[in-house]
């Protein structure tokens, strides 16, 4: 599978994760959004630049207990939870948000 | 309720060359989610597995030693390494990553998860556990 945004192809895999996490930019994710219907707001650009951060740091997304603590210390307690992280991403806070960023499908997610 | 067993991940392995060191990383962390009591086990020549500076650039593989240190974020917190087999490659603690966790019961204060044991204590570490698993 491919993407094309502003004239450049993107190859992803059968899931629609990107191939090659240096290819990154952020109207890939904005694309990516997208075609599920989704259009990126601060809020979801704020666990996605998170994820990057860590996945470069770490070499792996983190766990879904780090993410919501991150969120809750960067956006207040009150959005430390995975139910505003589901909100944000209906289609699972670590699948959805790591496949915007760029990053490979979360290990342990099936 | 779920019943928690304890899990130790035994890693005898050098980091490059075979998939076993990074196979076993990769069990470690999905086994993390469902939340055991899990241990980790640094023998023979997989004491390497954490040394600091590794650099794979040659060799063409992914240098995945970073993830050793997201450990902590996953629970897992207890990381022993044999003391025989870390001399007898002229290591030191010095030598390994330094592992860290947060421990949730004080107040999140920052701690080892690294210890260095004995052949024979490493042995009573094993007798204790339900399930070793051997890469």
């Amino acid at each position: 599978m491919a993407l094309e945004v502003n004239g450049k192809t993107f190859e992803t895999d059968e899931e629609g994760y990107l191939a090659n996490l240096n290819e990154w930019e952020p109207d890939l994710a904005n694309a990516m959004a997208k075609v599920d219907g989704a259009e990126l707001t601060e809020n979801h650009w704020q666990v996605i630049n998170f994820l990057r951060e860590y996945y470069e740091e770490y070499q792996i997304a983190p766990a879904v207990r780090v993410l919501t603590k991150a969120i809750g210390k960067k956006l207040g307690k009150d959005k430390g939870n995975s139910k505003y992280l589901y909100e944000l991403f209906p289609y699972g806070p670590a699948k959805q948000a790591c496949k915007y960023a760029g990053l490979p499908k979360p290990t342990g997610c099936v | 309720m779920s019943t928690t067993k304890k899990f130790l991940y035994v890693n005898r392995k050098a980091p490059y060359g075979t998939i076993y060191a990074l196979e076993s990383l990769e069990v470690v962390l999905i086994g993390a989610a469902f939340e055991q009591d899990v241990s980790l086990a640094f023998i023979d020549d997989g004491v390497y597995e954490l040394t600091k500076g590794q650099d794979t650039k040659d060799i063409g593989m992914k240098n995945f030693s970073p993830t050793y240190s997201a450990l902590g974020d996953f629970d897992v917190s207890k990381i022993y390494i044999e003391k025989e087999s870390l001399e007898a490659r002229g290591l030191t603690l010095d030598d390994l990553l330094d592992l860290k966790y947060e421990d949730e019961d004080d107040d999140y204060a920052e701690k080892d998860s690294i210890h260095v044991v004995s052949r024979d204590e490493l042995a009573d570490i094993m007798d204790e556990q339900d399930v070793v698993l051997s890469f």
